[in-house]
């Protein structure tokens, strides 16, 4: 009898994809300014680096918020107890109230709706569990974030089959796309359950139309399925066209009619418009009660630590704050996004226009000596190992097209960022060197010890 | 003719979303209701239900609140065990390394040396709930069996089966000796499984045991073991409440065994720890699974993806276990004061006519009025403890709820207040207990 359960023996933790491996070779050899600077830079976390500063006065003007007191007055033990799976009130009101200073007040959200649950990662799981059988289908638009293989199939049995979206339409989800996922989950016998999209998308960096939206929600209308939207990024929102959260979508007229309100969903989190992945907090928004009460039951294998529930309840209610926020970090995420472009431009290479998230989509495409995925995978290893970058590979996003990637700009100092687009340049410069001249072991080399001296001197001084 | 518009059928949620699994329908949550309805409170509403179902360790907040008072760094975002900018960023599932070590250290003092804890077989999941389904969907596959033994915490029927699709299969055990777990017992739970053809993967057990307030022998335990092997299956021990032992010396830890046997077989073993009892901090959503098989501590630590402790939590509390004058100052006193407690309700039920089980741990105790129902049957037993909740204002937990086979126990919790308040149940109790004899002559 075998020792441990198929989960548990399986791959779907997808543990095992170039997304990992990557992972795996910048710990082993990570840069440091100081003490390595010829390391691998980390492209490939999508992390937000860039607005600490704020929250960190913040705490430096409120240290009461951690130090468990409300009002000058301990709550230790209040807080020690609490683990009602309703979470705490004044933490899920002032969730709400950012939430919908977020979409500039164009929606309204009721913290009874809201379940919360220990990061994003669990609350897609928990979603899965509430509506979908294992053998059952989620349609996703691909790419997709390479984390979704293991958050929606790994313990619930649930199937993703890709809408796969092309370059051709700058990866915009279509109605024919829609209907060949469809079509194909019905040839694999396959029940859809739904479709979940990630609004901001990641890894491309970009906002769904309202043309999108309403093709969705149309088509989830007409088969009778339900829709998440994992919103995880609305607030990384950084230009132009502005976000426009399902929930505003669903307001429309033709829509309201139909009753489709119950069967959709939003997926938001602390850890990306905050830069606080390691507090875990999450959240399911439902307009449908029996989602909401099952979730909130489920909610007890993942819920929020009370303390980290009482710190932020007081941090998002201070609107002063909440709107200081907000605005420095799109600032800056815009100013680190046309950093990388410009300088990826320099180098011939181009990104998908994007306007929100923490990464650019990035078309290697012509870089590739031929067009299939091998290619793409040498090219990614040669980024890795002799440019010294960190990137995912677009096929560890289930993208059809091979060549893209995607570089994340957000999770390092603007230094770190510019040496990275320097190291880049370099190889695009010998590439293109070594691509007109017949392949010498040497040159390899010399391209290799080229980049990785350089030096502050060579590159241009920024300010912070 | 008025256009009838067609109402559409909501679209359907899952077969584990519509179930009731979850268990929330059971007795036990039926008497928080009225208790939420109606708390008792000592100023405000005195005479409100008074909540003696809830297992929470209230008695030692003291040390806790001075500790963080003299260490206030500790709580603050951002000392000396990291920045903020580097606690708020920390995700990795492997655990702050200061907080697995500051765990496996507690882990041991709590067993006073008798065992020994690897920081690197310590995973780190949002409680023991998280903890206990979380080795479920690793030790076994839907429609597998793991064997508990009776009487089990309620919140087992959720926690292990609920998204699991696992089954329980009950080890019947009963007063005529102390409800102690026998071979026979374990055979006769396993072979009902065969029959039924259902796989057994694993034995849950609870050491010290929710609801007895008991801990298990060694002889009990090393004949636990021998069966495990003898059929080949897992072996879990919650010990969630290990730091609740009166008397140190009575708790034998599973991990004991396992290292008195030079660890042969022990990869079966699997051991989950808490600090929502001992520490009394269920808020804080911290709990471990500590294994003795390698692709289990990797297969868990990979899944703790889906409740993480927080790294705000994990930082504090680094901070708090790794002091070690802190840790066996609250260990000790914490012992005192839940004997104390005890030994207050123990002789106040006995004052009343009422004998409880004999127990040395927990938040609880286990307490027969068996011999006070009409008939021994379930029925009878809810009557009285539904006037017990309406005439006495008491919220206990029925055995029922705990699947107990034998109809009459209570669970009945005495941590979760103040003294006071002990003494204001247990009058009520005394009074309710003298008014019946009234009415019996």
């Amino acid at each position: 009898m075998k020792l441990l359960s198929s989960k548990a023996t399986c791959n779907s933790h997808g543990q095992d994809s170039s997304y990992f491996l990557g992972w795996q070779e910048y710990e082993k050899n990570p840069y440091h300014e100081v003490d390595n600077p010829t390391g691998i830079i980390q492209m490939g976390l999508a992390e937000n680096q860039l607005s600490f500063h704020v929250l960190e006065s913040w705490l430096a003007e409120n240290p009461d918020a951690a130090g468990f007191k409300r009002n000058g007055e301990s709550i230790f033990r209040e807080l020690a107890l609490f683990q009602d799976y309703h979470g705490l009130p004044a933490f899920k009101n002032a969730l709400v109230d950012f939430m919908a200073e977020i979409r500039d007040n164009r929606v309204s959200f009721d913290p009874n709706k809201l379940v919360l649950t220990a990061g994003a990662t669990s609350a897609n799981e928990t979603l899965m569990f509430c509506l979908a059988e294992p053998g059952c289908a989620f349609l996703l638009p691909a790419p997709y974030y390479p984390g979704f293989d293991r958050d929606l199939k790994w313990r619930t049995g649930v199937e993703i089959v890709p809408i796969h979206c092309s370059s051709s339409n700058n990866f915009q989800i279509t109605e024919s796309n829609l209907n060949k996922a469809y079509d194909e989950a019905q040839r694999r016998n396959l029940k859809v359950k739904g479709i979940l999209v990630t609004n901001p998308s990641n890894p491309l960096g970009t906002t769904l139309s309202r043309d999108e939206l309403d093709l969705l929600i149309t088509f989830i209308t007409t088969k009778g399925i339900h829709l998440i939207s994992d919103e995880i990024y609305s607030g990384t929102v950084f230009a132009s066209p502005r976000f426009i959260s399902v929930m505003e979508a669903l307001m429309e007229n033709k829509h309201k009619k139909n009753n489709v309100w119950k069967q959709v969903h939003i997926v938001y989190s602390l850890s990306k418009d905050l830069g606080l992945p390691g507090f875990r907090v999450g959240a399911i928004y439902s307009n449908n009660e029996d989602v909401v009460a099952a979730a909130t039951k489920m909610s007890s294998f993942g819920l929020v630590s009370s303390q980290t529930q009482h710190l932020l309840s007081v941090m998002l209610a201070d609107k002063k704050f909440t709107k200081v926020y907000i605005l420095e970090n799109k600032k800056r995420l815009k100013k680190r996004h046309e950093m990388l472009v410009a300088g990826l431009k320099d180098a011939g290479i181009n990104c998908l226009k994007s306007n929100a998230g923490l990464f650019c989509w990035v078309d290697m495409r012509h870089m590739l000596t031929s067009k299939t995925f091998e290619a793409e995978v040498d090219l990614w290893k040669k980024v890795l190992f002799q440019v010294g970058l960190n990137v995912s590979a677009g096929s560890s996003c289930h993208c059809t097209e091979p060549g893209w990637f995607r570089f994340c700009f957000a999770n390092m100092s603007q230094e770190t960022l510019d040496l990275s687009i320097h190291r880049m340049k370099a190889f695009v410069d010998s590439y293109k060197i070594n691509t007109r001249r017949p392949k010498r072991n040497s040159a390899r080399r010399t391209l290799s010890q080229w980049v990785f001296r350089l030096s502050l001197q060579d590159r241009k001084h920024e300010e912070r | 003719m008025v256009a009838i518009d067609i109402q559409k059928p909501s679209v359907a949620l899952s077969r584990v979303a519509d179930s009731e699994t979850h268990g929330e329908d059971s007795p036990y949550f039926a008497g928080w209701k009225a208790y939420d309805e109606n708390p008792y409170d000592e100023l405000l509403n005195p005479t409100g239900v008074i909540q003696m179902g809830l297992a929470e360790n209230q008695v030692s907040f003291d040390l806790l609140e001075k500790y963080l008072e003299q260490h206030s760094e500790a709580s603050t975002c951002g000392n000396r065990i990291s920045s903020f900018r580097e606690n708020a960023l920390f995700q990795d599932y492997h655990g702050l390394k200061s907080f697995r070590k500051a765990m496996a250290s507690f882990m041991e003092q709590i067993r006073d040396g008798r065992a020994r804890f690897d920081p690197d077989r310590v995973v780190l999941t949002a409680g023991a709930t998280a903890a206990n389904e979380l080795l479920t969907f690793i030790l076994a596959d839907p429609g597998d069996a793991l064997l508990v033994p009776t009487p089990y915490y309620p919140g087992f029927d959720r926690d292990l089966r609920w998204r699991t699709g696992v089954r329980i299969v009950p080890v019947h055990c009963d007063s005529s000796n102390n409800f102690q777990i026998t071979p026979q017992a374990l055979e006769a739970a396993y072979n009902n499984a065969q029959a039924l053809n259902i796989k057994v993967r694993g034995l849950l057990i609870t050491n010290p045991s929710n609801p007895l307030g008991a801990t298990i022998q060694r002889s009990v335990l090393n004949e636990i073991f021998d069966f495990v092997m003898r059929k080949n299956i897992h072996l879990v021990s919650d010990e969630i409440y290990s730091g609740s032992v009166f008397s140190p010396s009575k708790f034998v830890s599973v991990a004991e065994i396992v290292e008195a046997r030079g660890f042969k077989d022990a990869e079966r073993v699997h051991i989950v720890y808490s600090l929502s009892k001992d520490l009394g901090l269920p808020g804080f959503r911290v709990g471990t699974i500590y294994s003795y098989n390698d692709k289990v501590v990797t297969t868990a630590r990979r899944m703790s993806s889906f409740s993480l402790v927080s790294s705000q939590t994990q930082n504090l509390l680094a901070s708090m276990l790794s002091d070690r004058e802190f840790t066996e100052n609250y260990i000790k006193t914490n012992r005192e004061r839940l004997k104390k407690r005890y030994e207050i309700i123990v002789k106040g039920l006995r004052d009343s006519g009422i004998e409880c089980l004999k127990g040395n741990a927990g938040l609880f105790c286990w307490m027969n009025l068996s011999t006070f129902l009409e008939e021994q049957t379930r029925e009878r037993e809810l009557d009285i403890w539904n006037s017990i909740m309406q005439e006495v204002k008491l919220n206990i937990s029925p055995g029922t709820s705990c699947h107990c086979s034998e109809p009459g126990w209570f669970r009945v919790c005495f941590a979760n207040m103040s003294e006071k308040t002990l003494e204001v149940a247990l009058k009520r109790i005394h009074d309710f207990m003298e008014q019946r004899k009234l009415k019996r002559s």
